[in-house]
């Protein structure tokens, strides 16, 4: 099981070749599409290289989450009480803290920082331990 | 102007590999204006074969039940230029596919010297939304394009029905078994 600097350094570079930025831009705390200008095209693009580069497999939407503009979850462009229940349950990996107070839809994406990759990369390799 | 940039399979291995020619003519309109008195091949219409050989790859693995489109180029790198009387060789490996789209590494090729590299991701159209926007029809594997592999099938066909032993069937094309029922197991074309 390689450390959280090991699988840092490793989704900074899977970053650093699927968007084409420079590796001192991709931090931690910097944002996936806010940051480091990612589109929703890139996600397939992050899925593979992720699965390549850790040897892991990672299902249809279990990263990114598919469906969640269900009208059960969202009302007026914010989650309900169901919807952010089921947020919580699909990105365990997330840290949904601030989020909560202001569970505005088109916020959800500023979720997926450089951290939260390491954090999904990190639970899926703990898991298959 | 047919928007098809190869001209003909030399070999499709169902679901891993293909590789196919494009033949570059003073005939084609494009060579007279990039650029007048040098007729260079661009190298976004490489890509587009490449993307070509790569798509019908890809799509032919799944039966061609996908609306494959072309999603991103996450790296394209040249390292010459192909003139009129040149043919190109494209090579392209499927490297990763699953049900949202796959990835393939493909490679152009001049007198077999490498002249581009590239990377390209194809998403699979979301098959709800897609029939809500174009249609059930799939637009991206139209007869024009599948034509090309349409024909080296027929070519393996006529090349079966001549004479076996013929002395230079060894150069043409090989297409075994499409009968096969398993969608994207069905075809094998090869060069050897």
């Amino acid at each position: 099981m390689p450390t959280q600097d090991e699988i840092y350094q490793k989704v900074q570079s899977t970053l650093v070749d699927a968007l084409g930025v420079d590796e001192e831009d991709v931090t931690r705390d910097a944002t996936l599409f806010g940051d480091l200008g990612a589109e929703s095209i890139d996600l397939l693009d992050i899925v593979f290289r992720l699965e390549r580069n850790f040897g892991i497999k990672i299902p249809r939407g279990e990263l990114f989450p598919e469906n969640i503009s269900d009208p059960e979850f969202t009302e007026n462009g914010k989650l309900t009480a169901k919807g952010l229940g089921e947020i919580k349950q699909r990105m365990p990996f997330a840290d949904l803290s601030e989020f909560e107070a202001d569970p505005q839809v088109d916020k959800l994406m500023n979720l997926y920082t450089v951290e939260t990759l390491v954090q999904y990369v990190s639970g899926k390799l703990e898991g298959s331990k | 102007m047919r928007w098809i940039w190869i001209d003909k399979f030399l070999e499709f291995r169902s679901g891993e590999f293909a590789k196919a020619i494009k033949n570059l003519t003073l005939a084609e309109e494009h060579l007279h204006d990039h650029y007048p008195g040098y007729p260079v091949m661009p190298a976004s219409l490489i890509i587009e074969g490449l993307a070509q050989t790569g798509g019908i790859l890809v799509g032919e693995a799944k039966g061609f039940a996908e609306k494959v489109v072309l999603a991103k180029i996450p790296k394209a790198e040249f390292f010459g230029v192909a003139c009129a009387g040149d043919q190109l060789v494209y090579e392209v490996t499927l490297t990763d596919l699953r049900s949202e789209g796959a990835v393939v590494d493909a490679k152009a090729f001049l007198d077999g010297q490498l002249l581009a590299d590239v990377e390209i991701v194809f998403a699979h159209l979301d098959q709800s939304r897609s029939n809500q926007i174009f249609g059930p029809k799939n637009f991206v594997f139209t007869q024009q394009l599948l034509g090309v592999l349409d024909l080296a099938k027929a070519q393996e066909r006529a090349r079966q029905l001549s004479a076996p032993g013929r002395p230079d069937a060894d150069h043409d094309a090989k297409v075994v078994d499409s009968s096969s029922s398993e969608p994207g197991k069905g075809l094998t074309i090869s060069s050897e």
